[in-house]
């Protein structure tokens, strides 16, 4: 006995929300809203039933009906209200969704009314410090420059630690782009509707192989069926400067220090001049970016479309980026709605024109009392560089900085596509089972130049530079699934099994090369193309009893071309446990608690992606051939070589086993909300670069399964709406992390073993200030332990003899302190009082050291010449009186703990016009508002924790006008 | 599709590939020699052999360079690059930076001499149809990689004592190396050169820079002279055998000087190819074979203070390298003995400070100009090359190994040879020969700094006279003080470096690290 079910969803403007979820709780019948917002769901069992709608963004709702047999009960309509401060209903899983309420996992999502405002023009920054265990680093001022993503801390050592980056279902290539800093510039934030952070393992397992650092899903805007075409206008302008420079000398106070300290021959260099070469280098910069989008449907076809134009100039001279970006999405349902097609397809080209960054070194360091321009001297375009005696370039010379930047001109441009068309067929004689063919591509071609005229002091060896070079990159993924998914009276599962083929090439062909100004090839590159391909099967079952215990379980077995026969393959298991404490008896009635839910979960991941430190082909015995420049002579002739490489037959999968327990929890109709989570990450068979038996293989460091590592963290978010009244409502969201990072075994050691040196610092050639040991944080600094005299002066020279051996050496050091953050906090507002709104975001690292590389080369009188010309000194000089470098001093490990507040921004929706379909709404914006540090330096954020040449983040002031109709 | 799990590079060649083709054996040969020249791929840098060290300093002669000069009286350097002031300062231990350079630098060039062995055998070359003139020559470079093979582990010897050891014999990855004593490791080598003598090409005969039976002899001799050090028995007349071969087999000293070069220091320039007494080269060129080491680093590091580059044939100094006074004391009279070539305009005679330029005189030996005067083909690279082996010292192997007792040579001759070295730096002037009486075993050790300085072999020959760590010679800042004093004769070979010791268990360290 079945009757059916009917009515309509709206939202908070009473409009029909097209796409929503009704579902008759404890069954699989269930359908989606309509254009319009109605809905029909048939064979719904008579009696009393509970209807839950749902919506992404929006709380779900729950409404008792009575089911009459053989009839149609209309229900009234349901409003739902947008959701700030619960995470929606409906989350997106590596292949599909899920039910939020029937996750195991550690996922977190962000969508876009919780995003960064302002100007962001790289699409990570959306979401900096908005989600627990998520660190994002930008790699400094410098428009489209890299930033370094973590997810509870890097699991690896020499394998890469960035995160799986999935958009729109198509895993994308994040390695090494020519031309481009980073290659998430390359997609627009204006079509991102959400982000999805996968974390634990029983979440991000079914991406196996390369889910060890976690998986960031994000998904694109889409167009809804039977909404009216709806355009957008999204423009800004923006205007940045830099917050400060870097402390040196004044001309004049450096002129006492070279007339009190310095030679003879040191005082003779000395200039009249008096230029701020920090001044100098730096602008004002301005930024304009503009989007225009559509949404909606063409008749009965979804579609969005979006053009977008970005023109941004770095603070340093003549830096800039020009983006142009294009996406179109439709998804059309055919055959009955059996069919849902989704078509993606984005483009964009990038135009970059880098500055030097090194000009920011040497601007700190030029000597303040020499001209910008000689008066007299034109070579050299004029510029002032420094001489020999004879009145001969001096090489070894700090370049001026100005000529640095002025006389080089490179440029680079990139186009990259991604795209993908993915088939969802509802079987029509079982409808419960689905197929899913998505077929994916990510293009890239970028070339670049750079050019030198033949005069500059740059490249005045090379009698200028002509250089060209251009990259190709063609990835394909092809993606199958079958799902079946089943309600038997209170138990419910779904069964998924997979296959995945994914195909990587990069080609950097012959027709790049290193010429003189005048074409003069001085290094033609060796062509260069590799590949790598990922096959792998995949299965999950979900098993849900009476909603309230939840399991899920998958299995990846991942094979990967970069390991040897017998070791392709890995397997990726992983189970995870729910159960929602607030459905019990004892609880349900409970208004004050509005979730409670368990999880926990174990997995197993994995790390295949060494290409960076080892190649695609690393277990191979191959050779490379030497290029022309690298030949050696047998008589009259100079023959190219052939060099036989190290390589490793035994070579597997890294192996990340992650332990998780988690609590959501809501309280006060979700008033207030969030999550705690605990969690253990293990990785063994850890993917190092270390030292192979002398004699024992081709090279001094091989790629080997060697070591384990570990990564243990608390988690904790919090998101409440503590106003919330027709005028007034006031979102307040936090989120801390704690994260201990500790490397727990290297293989064999011995005691007086100091460990793997990494970290190159500037001041001495090939000088390391990091190690990874055994019982240390990675890359924990490793320094000498300053002594200080009465009045707290450090003593030239004199360390802690810490090893007992009566000698000051080497040997002395200890491992102190780590660029990693042992806490990130995450705090952010979104307020709205009537038309005005107001939003902010405020970050926090606690316990983050940083080097300062800058103090410790540009403090010692040694500094101030070495080659026959000066340089700068920083004013800490004063406080150290250093002569000589020490630059293994643990004085320059600083305390780089910070509070920044990365954005603000006030709206205001000027009006609303047109039966209130259009709206305009302004904005005012500042980024990277303030900072509150003990750091000396520049900027405490620095994720390598050498600080040294550091692009500024510069402070942008920023006017937005929305324009929707 | 799991078949496409299979993927084969496109760029590089795998192993089999390379051997099926007798035309890329020369290529692997010369990679070896490139091996002492070179830091990669790529030059002057980019790809480079070996990792976790800066590839400008990773390179071969440059290590070697630096290991056997800057711990001695001829050779200090201004920079602070972490370890490298502990060589002059004797105060190294396990975790230097630049010792392990130089022994992942001998490790790896033997691993490739031996890759390259094992890959060359007659029984693979005729399981590849390698046969007649293909497989003749492909028996010559085996025979000169085994040569290459050899000297490395000469060096390896001589400085760590008692290294790692593995032949051709052992598979790439699939071993533990044993530790071989130092004495066997002497036999060792030994018996490899003289096994190749048939095979190596006749002395002179080998195209330019490869090496040739003379240059086989020049390191037998050489290792007999130091055998005493090494196994604890002499074999001084092996020495004069061996030397005796070399001076007999063709070459002469360069005897003319040009309006810009004294005979001797002909040897030092850009175009020191065409020298007549050089018996084993390692070649550098300012086009073809570029890099920021051997005499790159040479003669950059050695312009300091207020030198003048161009004069060098280079675009600038790096201000690294000087001399001490006591190597300066060994020329009584530099007027008159061209050798002794110092830079003094705003240089102190003294060291006060090793890290600064100015402080000590400087060396002028080795330069990229020719010897007409011209500028080597590029400023920054030079076209100089460095000699390994030259026939000053086969001169001074024969007299030295007649005076501490060899047979089959004489004395007569030995000063013979001395004083035709002396009378070449005196430009051709007989004022500076020396008589019988004052041919000793201390006028031999100066001579060979006045004659070889610079060249790489100071600190074996201090050891051999027994006067690297022992108070008998002191000199500026040896053991870390600026008066000089002895240090504990453990120094006098090198620690293993503990990433070894640590990556091989079967290994122990040399006493007293």
């Amino acid at each position: 006995q079945t009757g059916a079910v009917s009515g309509r969803v709206l939202d908070e403007k009473s409009q029909g929300v097209p796409g929503a979820t009704v579902l008759i709780e404890g069954t699989t019948l269930g359908s989606s809203t309509n254009a319009d917002g109605t809905y029909l769901i048939q064979n719904v069992p008579a009696g009393a039933q509970t209807l839950v709608t749902s919506f992404v963004g929006y709380n779900a709702k729950r409404q008792p009906v009575t089911v009459t047999a053989g009839q149609t009960t209309a229900l009234p309509d349901i409003s739902l209200a947008e959701n700030t401060t619960l995470l929606s209903e409906a989350v997106v899983v590596g292949y599909g969704t899920q039910r939020r309420q029937d996750v195991t996992g550690s996922i977190a999502t962000v969508s876009e009314k919780q995003f960064v405002q302002g100007q962001v023009i790289n699409p990570e920054q959306l979401i900096q410090g908005k989600v627990a265990g998520v660190q994002i680093t930008s790699g400094g001022g410098a428009p489209g420059s890299a930033s370094q993503i973590r997810i509870r801390g890097g699991s690896s050592l020499n394998a890469n630690n960035d995160p799986l980056i999935v958009i729109d279902g198509v895993p994308v290539d994040n390695s090494e782009n020519k031309g481009v800093s980073n290659p998430l510039t390359l997609v627009n934030p204006n079509d991102i509707e959400t982000f999805t952070v996968l974390k634990d393992a029983s979440a991000t397992a079914i991406y196996g192989s390369r889910a060890s650092n976690g998986v960031i899903l994000i998904t694109t805007k889409k167009g809804l069926s039977g909404e009216k075409l709806r355009v957008t206008l999204n423009s800004q302008a923006s205007i940045s400067e830099k917050t400060k420079t870097i402390k040196v000398l004044s001309a004049d106070e450096y002129r006492s220090v070279v007339n009190s300290y310095g030679n003879a021959s040191q005082k003779a260099l000395l200039g009249t001049s008096n230029t701020n070469w920090q001044e100098e280098i730096f602008r004002k910069a301005y930024t304009f970016d503009n989007n225009l989008s559509l949404i909606g449907s063409v008749g009965k076809l979804p579609i969005r479309a979006s053009v977008g134009n970005t023109s941004q100039q770095g603070i340093l001279l003549t830096n800039k980026l020009v983006r142009n970006t294009g996406s179109i999405s439709i998804n059309p349902m055919l055959l009955d709605n059996h069919l849902r097609i989704d078509i993606n397809a984005k483009g964009s080209w990038v135009d970059n024109t880098f500055a030097d960054a090194g000009a920011i070194g040497n601007a700190a360091r030029f000597d303040p009392t020499q001209p910008i321009f000689t008066g007299d001297d034109a070579r050299f375009g004029g510029y002032y560089e420094w001489l020999n005696g004879d009145r001969t370039l001096n090489v070894n010379g700090t370049r001026n900085p100005l000529a640095q930047l002025n006389q080089k001109r490179d440029r680079s441009t990139a186009k990259r596509a991604i795209g993908n068309i993915q088939f969802d067929y509802k079987f029509h004689f079982l409808p419960e089972l689905r197929a899913n063919l998505n077929l994916g591509y990510d293009l890239l071609r970028s070339n670049g130049t750079t050019a030198v005229p033949a005069f500059a002091a740059i490249e005045f060896s090379n009698r200028g530079a002509n250089n060209i070079y251009s990259q190709k990159k063609d990835n394909k993924l092809l993606d199958f699934y079958l799902e079946y998914a089943k309600q038997v009276g209170e138990h419910r599962f779904t069964v998924l099994g997979g296959y995945s083929y994914q195909d990587f090439i990069r080609d950097q062909p012959l027709d790049s090369y290193q010429a003189s100004a005048d074409g003069t090839i001085i290094k033609a590159a060796f062509p260069f193309k590799t590949q790598n391909t990922l096959v792998s099967f995949f299965g999950r079952t979900t098993y849900n009893f009476k909603d309230r215990y939840s399991l899920t379980a998958t299995l990846r077995n991942d094979g990967s071309s970069r390991f040897p026969t017998g070791n392709k393959f890995g397997l990726f298991p992983a189970v995870g446990l729910a159960w929602r404490v607030k459905e019990e008896s004892f609880l349900k009635n409970t208004n004050l608690l509005s979730d409670l839910k368990l999880r926990v979960g174990y997995g197993v991941t994995g790390q295949q992606d060494i290409e960076g430190a080892a190649g695609n082909y690393p277990f191979l015995a191959r050779y490379t051939y030497g290029e022309a420049s690298a030949s050696y002579q047998f008589g009259n002739e100079y023959v190219m070589t052939l060099r036989s490489e190290g390589y490793n037959t035994g070579l597997k999968w890294e192996e990340t086993t992650t332990y998780n327990a988690g609590l959501d929890y809501g309280f006060l109709d979700g008033r207030i909300s969030g999550a705690i989570d605990v969690y253990v990450r293990r990785t063994d068979d850890l993917l190092a670069k270390v030292a192979p038996q002398a004699l024992t293989n081709l090279t001094n460091e091989i790629i080997t399964n060697i070591g384990s590592l570990e990564n243990k963290g608390i988690e904790f978010s919090l998101n409440t709406n503590p106003v919330r009244t027709n005028d007034l409502n006031l979102n307040l969201n936090f989120n801390a992390t704690y994260n201990e990072n500790k490397i727990t075994s290297l293989g064999n050691t011995l005691p007086d073993f100091q460990g793997y040196a990494v970290g190159g610092i500037g001041g001495g050639v090939g000088s390391n200030i990091q190690v990874n040991s055994v019982g240390y944080t990675a890359n924990s600094f490793y320094v000498q332990k300053q002594v200080y005299d009465a009045n707290g002066r450090p003593i030239e020279g004199l360390y802690a003899d810490l090893n007992g051996d009566g000698k000051s050496t080497i040997d002395d050091r200890y491992r102190y302190k780590s660029p990693v953050p042992k806490v990130t906090l995450g705090f952010g507002s979104n307020a709205t009082y009537k038309k005005i709104d107001l939003a902010f975001t405020m970050r926090a690292n606690l316990g983050n050291y940083v080097y300062n590389n800058i103090n410790s080369q540009q403090a010692a009188l040694s500094g101030i010449s070495t080659n026959g010309f000066l340089q700068n000194l920083t004013p800490d000089f004063y406080n150290t009186n250093f002569r000589g470098y020490q630059l293994f001093s643990d004085y320059y490990v600083e305390n780089a703990s910070f509070l920044r507040m990365d954005n603000i921004t006030v709206g205001y929706n000027l009006r609303t016009f047109a039966e209130n379909k259009s709206n305009i709404r302004v904005t005012a914006a500042v980024q990277n508002v303030f900072t509150i540090t003990k750091y000396s330096g520049l900027d405490p954020e620095i994720s390598s924790g050498i600080d040294n040449n550091f692009y500024p983040r510069p402070r942008t002031f920023t006017l937005g006008l929305n324009l929707g109709f | 599709c799991v078949g496409d799990l299979d993927r084969e590079p496109f760029n590089e060649v795998t192993s089999d590939v390379v051997y099926a083709d007798p035309a890329n054996y020369k290529m692997v040969l010369a990679k070896l020699y490139a091996g002492l020249a070179l830091s990669g791929q790529t030059g002057p840098s980019g790809k480079p052999d070996l990792s976790g060290v800066d590839e400008g300093f990773s390179n071969y002669v440059r290590q070697y360079w630096s290991i056997q000069e800057l711990p001695t009286d001829e050779a200090v350097i201004a920079w602070g690059d972490d370890g490298l002031q502990d060589y002059h300062l004797m105060n190294w231990t396990s975790n230097n930076p630049f010792i392990r350079a130089m022994y992942n630098r001998i490790a790896y060039q033997i691993s490739a001499c031996n890759e390259f062995i094992r890959e060359s055998t007659d029984e693979k070359l005729s399981g590849r149809g390698i046969t007649g003139v293909n497989a003749d020559n492909i028996r010559k470079y085996r025979a000169e990689a085994r040569f290459l093979r050899a000297l490395s582990y000469f060096h390896s010897m001589d400085l760590f004592g008692n290294p790692p050891f593995a032949t051709e014999n052992d598979q790439v990855g699939s071993f533990q190396p044993r530790q071989i004593p130092r004495a066997e490791l002497f036999s060792y080598i030994e018996s490899e050169l003289k096994a190749i003598e048939n095979d190596l090409v006749d002395a002179r005969a080998n195209q330019y820079a490869r090496a040739d039976k003379a240059a086989a002899w020049m390191l037998l001799s050489k290792m007999y002279l130091n055998a005493e050090v090494y196994t604890g028995t002499p074999r001084y007349t092996d020495a004069i055998t061996y030397s005796s071969k070399v001076i007999n087999a063709g070459y002469m000293l360069q005897k003319t000087a040009t309006p810009v070069s004294s005979a001797y220091g002909r040897n030092f320039l850009a175009d020191n190819n065409t020298s007549p007494e050089v018996i084993f080269p390692v070649a550098f060129d300012g086009e073809f074979t570029k890099g920021y080491g051997g005499t790159t680093f040479i003669i950059h590091a050695g312009i300091v203070g207020s030198m003048p580059a161009a004069a060098f044939g280079m675009d600038g100094g790096w201000g690294g390298t000087r001399t001490t006074s006591a190597f300066f004391k060994l020329f009584p009279d530099t007027a008159a003995d061209r050798r002794g070539r110092f830079y003094t305009k705003g240089q102190t005679l003294e060291i006060d400070n090793l890290t600064e330029a100015t402080n000590g005189l400087g060396v002028v030996k080795f330069k990229n100009i020719t010897s007409t005067g011209a500028a080597g083909k590029n400023l920054t690279f030079p076209d100089t090359d460095f000699p390994m082996f030259r026939l000053s010292d086969a001169y001074l192997t024969y007299a030295e190994a007649v005076l501490r007792g060899g047979t089959g040579g004489n004395a007569g001759q030995a000063l013979t040879y001395v004083n035709e070295l002396r009378t070449r730096a005196y430009g051709n002037s007989t004022a500076g020969n020396i008589s019988a009486s004052q041919l000793t075993l201390d006028f031999i050790l100066d001579e060979r700094g006045r004659e070889l300085h610079w060249e790489g072999h100071r600190r074996t020959d201090l050891i051999r006279f027994k006067k690297f760590t022992t108070a008998s010679y002191l000199w500026p800042w040896k053991g870390g003080v600026k008066e000089g004093r002895a240090v504990s004769d453990n120094l006098n070979v090198f620690p293993i470096p503990s990433t070894d010791l640590v990556a091989n268990p079967g290994l122990k360290q040399n006493p007293g690290y």
